[in-house]
């Protein structure tokens, strides 16, 4: 075995050329790997962040749409879970009105809809009777930071509340129609008491959702309250299969290119063989094994693997950092966010490393073939 | 004298569908210590009945006896260390791994056998090269040395495993003819010296005459063996 090594590092050494060049090959093909592999994957995490990612993923609603006992949730698994008190309103002010969708949020909802970072002006209503609002409802109503403003409910109950931020919620729909307050000021406006109209839960893994929300529709409370559990899996089929497109468009990607350097490995080793068959067969003549002969090809491989993996990881991760330093969006943001997973990093280079040992069975197979006898006769 | 070398009605066909026959039910035996040469016209089987003696080949009936021990019997893994342990080859066009340095060469066979090089095998390294006057090139890559120091360093290689016999086919027959009589020397100096039996084929006339032993083959029988007093 050690001699096997040595006499197949020696044979590398010896055409450093050709080394350099199989060893490049490989690594460029590592380096697309784990590039196209971390930039699909950068791109769905941005996919998600931008479509699920403030919005719930389970939404817990009484079935007959009326409101329930509040109850705790917990477990490691969710990130935020709000109560919330939701009806429509009409929102009057001086110069217009509008009917709008009021949102009471106990303190998790921040969270959860990311509000604070989409403040464009002002602060969280945090006492009884403030109020935050979509940019397009407070352009509708023409009113701004710290004015007053009427909601009426259909049951005709009315509170004036104060304006205390102006939030960018993204979506249009949703710009020109909420108005968000405490859960407490809600409640008292709608006159549910204690009782809430929903909670919105986030997970942690977007993708286990479903799973999460099957365990919370066991919960005893869930069952007595007669409540309907709903996950955003259920609810965007469109986005997932798109997503499911992408991640398998992803994987084939890297398949190919995996199963192209494995051919190409493979074809360069069996070359090696030709050159290398009149020293195998002067070793044989003086006594080296089939089974060690095969066992320097074997190295050979697993050698060019592992300088081509390394090579690769250096190669790739260059790509990816030059990548999210000049593709940027005008606002300085990366244009897609790039997450450095060290596990795919090492899983890309220790597959190339593995195909490169699966590439030279087939060399040290043939190596095992020759025979001293026909270099000896051929010269 | 004992025999170091038997060979027993050794016959060798090649080709699967058309046969061709190359040895005749050759029977020899080489005496321990004995410097022997083997000559022919090319085709006569000559090379053909090295590779079978050197176990490189094997015949496709009769019996090898080296040291003793039938090879017929062996398997390949076997075959391999006896070649390593008791073989040692010489080719016409040198054959070292022209990866290695001159003594990394002379080492190899040591390394094959599994043992370690120690101060004893360096020493022993050591002692062929100076005896094969290489002292000098010892650590030049085989490509960068001249045809007859590349088969002087296949000399070395060839004992360095202590081999009791060495075959060499046309080891001088790329060589210019001072150099061919140094080889020569070499070779005779290195039999008297550790008793190692030499088995040479060779073309050359004034080489053969030199050896105690010459068997001369046609078409694959022995057409004349005349030894020397």
């Amino acid at each position: 075995m050690k001699l096997a090594y040595s006499i197949a590092k020696r044979f590398l050494g010896y055409n450093k050329g050709q080394t350099i060049l199989i060893a490049v090959g490989i690594a460029i093909g590592v380096s697309v790997q784990i590039f196209i592999g971390l930039l699909i994957t950068g791109l769905q995490d941005s996919l998600i962040d931008k479509t699920v990612g403030s919005t719930p993923h389970i939404t817990i609603t009484q079935e007959d749409e009326t409101s329930f006992e509040e109850f705790m949730i917990d477990g490691g698994s969710f990130t935020a879970v709000a109560y919330q008190a939701e009806g429509p309103a009409f929102a009057l002010s001086e110069n217009d009105d509008a009917s709008v969708l009021l949102r009471g949020l106990s303190a998790d909802g921040d969270k959860l809809y990311k509000l604070s970072e989409k403040l464009i002006e002002g602060r969280m209503p945090s006492a009884m009777n403030e109020v935050i609002l979509g940019s397009g409802l407070s352009e509708k109503l023409d009113v701004s930071l710290n004015d007053e403003l009427t909601l009426r409910t259909i049951t005709n109950q009315s509170v004036v509340v104060n304006i205390v931020g102006i939030v960018d919620l993204k979506v249009d729909a949703i710009n020109n129609s909420w108005v968000l307050a405490t859960l407490a000021t809600a409640q008292s406006l709608f006159e549910l008491k204690d009782e809430i109209t929903s909670i919105a839960i986030q997970v942690e893994d977007v993708f286990e959702a479903d799973v999460l929300a099957e365990g919370i529709m066991t919960f005893e409370r869930v069952n007595e309250q007669n409540l309907s559990v709903v996950n955003w899996k259920d609810q965007n089929e469109d986005l997932l299969s798109g997503l499911n497109g992408q991640s398998i468009s992803s994987l084939m990607i890297q398949v190919f290119v995996l199963v192209s350097v494995v051919l190409g490995i493979a074809s360069v080793l069996a070359i090696t063989v030709l050159q290398k068959s009149k020293q195998i067969g002067i070793l044989k003549a003086m006594g080296i094994t089939d089974k060690t002969a095969s066992w320097i090809f074997l190295f050979q491989g697993l050698l060019l693997g592992f300088w081509g993996a390394i090579l690769g990881v250096l190669f790739g991760v260059g790509l990816l950092l030059s990548f999210t330093t000049f593709a940027r969006n005008p606002d300085g943001s990366a244009l897609i966010p790039i997450a450095f997973d060290p596990v795919f990093i090492a899983f890309s280079g220790s597959i190339a490393i593995f195909s490169a040992l699966l590439a030279s069975f087939i060399p040290a197979q043939r190596s095992k073939k020759l025979s001293p006898i026909e270099v000896i006769r051929n010269g | 004298m004992d025999n170091i070398l038997e060979l027993k009605n050794i016959t060798k066909f090649y080709g699967d569908k058309i046969k061709t026959q190359v040895l005749f039910g050759l029977d020899l035996s080489f005496e321990r210590g004995s410097f022997n040469s083997i000559i022919g016209q090319s085709g006569s089987g000559k090379s053909t009945l090295l590779n079978i003696l050197g176990t490189l080949d094997r015949p496709t009936d009769g019996d090898i006896i080296i040291n003793g021990k039938n090879t017929k019997t062996l398997n390949a893994n076997a075959l391999s260390q006896l070649r390593n342990e008791n073989l040692g080859f010489i080719f016409q066009f040198h054959y070292l791994l022209p990866e290695f340095t001159a003594l990394e060469n002379i080492l190899m066979p040591v390394r094959i056998l599994g043992k370690k090089i120690d101060k004893e095998v360096m020493a022993r390294a050591e002692e062929l090269i100076e005896l094969v006057g290489l002292s000098k090139v010892k650590n030049n890559l085989a490509t960068q040395m001249s045809g007859g120091q590349q088969q002087r360093t296949a000399i070395a290689r060839a004992l360095m495993n202590q081999a009791s016999i060495i075959l060499a086919d046309e080891p001088t027959g790329n060589l210019d003819s001072d150099t061919t009589e140094q080889i020569y020397d070499l070779m005779r100096m290195i039999n008297k010296k550790y008793q190692t039996t030499f088995i040479i084929i060779t073309h050359d006339q004034s080489v053969a005459e030199k050896t105690d032993r010459i068997i001369e083959i046609k078409d694959g029988r022995i057409l004349m063996d005349v030894r020397k007093k």
